[in-house]
């Protein structure tokens, strides 16, 4: 009777692949003044986006990221079944605040930087399996909020290093909606990742302890699906950044894949080397407003036909760092393709 | 004449004495793994100025640096141990306990007063 | 109860065997991730910081001849020279600056006493939203606090040790 749907060890392949009906993304000042600058739909003037805490900014940029999507496609909250939104703060709480303002039917998720990947999955499940006609996958995240959280008050006369990476300040939303209901690019497939313990510790080096969750979902997306890495145009991981990138590369060549010609990272792509943020960019934010702004509209615009994201996240929490525990990092990968 | 030439030398001893000391914890930062923070470095200059002043070895370099000894945090161990042990002459046993603070009593007070002045009236700019 | 011994025995193994054999992973995995980590240039860093240090002593030791050469004895100035410094480096947080000359200066601006009235502004700047108690009140001594905790601990333990010499 019934009909499953997953194949090999990790993927789902969707029979009625949802389409990406509308994205959007909003971002901080920082972010407007890098090389994606024209790819957002708004760029805050300042980190503290009219609010008077950055936690509140924070909860701002996700809402907003909501409103424009929902007004892009002129939809009401009410026409939307279920958001489905995470961010870095504890207990999810910006999220949980934006859902109280949307009134949408609310699943938090966590998902550390993949938050925006484990909810397309999640979104794209919840349509595929027929429980829902739209659904909303919206993260965000804030530099200033999580540097509080996870490493320093912002004014401390700290020196980083070049393994870190700067959280990126915005939101990006995404509507997804049953193929009935418009054009634009599907979601195919999507390989949920393992919680993979590569044993790294240092907080400020997340591309090290990320690369191996990443490549251990790129490689388990190509074996269940047949795929090869020459079949996508863009091969793209959320914040690995330029010292998790070039780890993966190394990996995926040693288990025989090659990563070198088609593969980048949205940490990466958001920042210019001269915007001094180091290894590059991270946060919920990074694959968030890159993959709705940037990489949607490559796809809209037919650049690319097919592309694998691959959403990464570290699994630590501000007590596992302070007691030196081990970062566990996971990776959700998800093929957006134009058919 | 003869004070401001003097000036002159105690400023460039200031600043050799005192770059070499900020040079010290910079080599401590990047050598160290991760794990050894700001934190630990401003930790261990004031207990390590606090030995070093204990076993006679700081003041020396008090006396050549002026500044450049007595700023960096090192001096404020060396402060608290020079004041415990001259109040120890007067007060005995009691000097052992209150000798380290009232010697810095004023960097101290200084530090609280205006490190809350300066909260109350600067927000964060990220 | 020897039937019983037997499977835990091996269970025991096996889990230290997947242990070891984890550990053995992640290590190797260190090896292949440590190369591809950049390193700052040690040379310039270090270079940075005399400079950086240096240069915030010096303007303390004019301070401090300012200050002596209008009458005041070593000890008064000295502790005018802390009070001034302590106020540059809170009023220079303040205003969002010293963070900046941090980031260039690294351990030459952290470890001058600038670097501790930064680390007492800091956190309490930043946690002020959380009240003027439990915000700033305490976050305050977040690293000023163990700075004083170890400082004070240390000159106690060598008073009573030279009390009881003496």
């Amino acid at each position: 009777m019934f009909e499953i749907k997953k194949v090999g060890k990790q993927t789902i392949k969707f029979a009625n692949p949802p389409v990406i009906l509308e994205t959007s993304s909003i971002v901080g000042p920082k972010e407007g003044e890098g090389p994606l600058k024209d790819t957002f739909d708004y760029i805050a003037d300042d980190m503290y986006f009219g609010e008077k805490s950055w936690e509140r900014a924070e909860r701002k940029f996700l809402e907003e990221a909501v409103k424009i999507v929902l007004n892009k496609r002129k939809q009401t909250s009410q026409d939307i079944d279920f958001l489905l939104a995470g961010d870095l703060l504890n207990q999810i709480i910006s999220s949980n605040f934006a859902a109280s303002t949307l009134g949408i039917p609310f699943f938090g998720l966590y998902g550390a930087c993949s938050t925006m990947y484990e909810a397309i999955i999640l979104a794209s499940v919840l349509i595929d399996g027929g429980f829902a006609q739209k659904v909303i996958a919206a993260t965000s995240s804030h530099y200033a909020t999580s540097e509080r959280q996870f490493r320093y008050p912002t004014e401390q006369a700290v020196q980083r290093p070049l393994t870190a990476q700067w959280t990126v300040t915005g939101a990006g939303a995404m509507l997804l909606g049953t193929p009935d209901q418009g054009e634009g690019p599907v979601v195919t497939f999507a390989t949920v990742g393992r919680a993979v313990d590569a044993g790294a510790k240092d907080p400020m080096d997340m591309g090290s302890a990320m690369a191996p969750a990443a490549v251990d979902t790129i490689i388990a997306h190509l074996e269940d699906t047949g795929r090869r890495v020459e079949d996508y145009d863009l091969v793209i991981t959320g914040d690995l950044g330029s010292v998790g990138r070039s780890i993966a590369i190394e990996l995926a060549n040693i288990n025989g894949y090659d990563l070198s010609k088609n593969f980048n990272d949205c940490g990466i792509l958001i920042f210019n080397p001269s915007q001094d943020t180091h290894a590059g960019g991270s946060g919920c934010a990074c694959s968030a407003v890159v993959t709705c702004g940037y990489i949607m509209k490559a796809l809209r615009e037919k650049k690319y036909k097919r592309i694998l994201g691959i959403g990464t996240g570290a699994l630590m929490s501000v007590t596992s760092i302070q007691r030196q525990e081990t970062i566990p990092a996971i990776g959700h990968a998800v093929a957006i393709e134009n058919v | 004449m003869k004070l401001k030439e003097v000036n002159k030398v105690s400023l460039l001893w200031a600043f050799l004495i005192g770059g070499a000391i900020c040079l010290a914890g910079q080599l401590i930062m990047d050598l160290t793994p991760y794990e050894i923070s700001t934190g630990h470095v401003l930790v261990g200059y004031v207990t390590l100025g606090a030995l070093a002043s204990a076993l006679g070895l700081y003041q020396p370099l008090v006396d050549i640096g002026g500044a450049g000894a007595t700023i960096p945090l090192s001096g404020f161990g060396h402060g608290l141990v020079q004041g415990v042990l001259s109040s120890i002459k007067n007060q005995g046993i009691m000097g052992v306990f209150m000798g380290g603070i009232a010697a810095n009593a004023a960097g101290i007070a200084a530090a609280v007063i205006f490190g809350y002045i300066m909260a109350v009236l600067f927000n964060p700019k990220g | 109860m020897a039937g019983f011994t037997g499977p835990e025995d091996t269970s025991r193994l096996k889990k230290q065997f997947d242990h070891s054999k984890k550990q053995y992973e992640q290590e190797k995995y260190q090896k292949i991730a440590q190369k591809h980590v950049p390193k700052a240039s040690i040379f310039r860093n270090s270079l940075n910081a005399f400079l950086m240090g240096g240069l915030i002593c010096a303007v303390a030791q004019a301070l401090f001849n300012l200050i002596s050469s209008a009458g005041f004895t070593v000890k008064e100035a000295n502790t005018i020279v802390a009070v001034i410094m302590i106020f540059l480096g809170a009023f220079l947080t303040g205003i969002g600056i010293y963070d900046s000359i941090a980031k260039v200066g690294g351990a030459g601006a952290m470890v001058p006493i600038t670097g501790f009235a930064n680390s007492i502004v800091a956190p309490a700047m930043e946690f002020k939203k959380e009240g003027y108690i439990f915000g700033i009140g305490a976050r305050m001594f977040s690293t000023a606090g163990p700075v004083l905790v170890y400082g004070i601990v240390t000159s106690i333990i060598v008073g009573l040790i030279a009390f009881t010499i003496m």
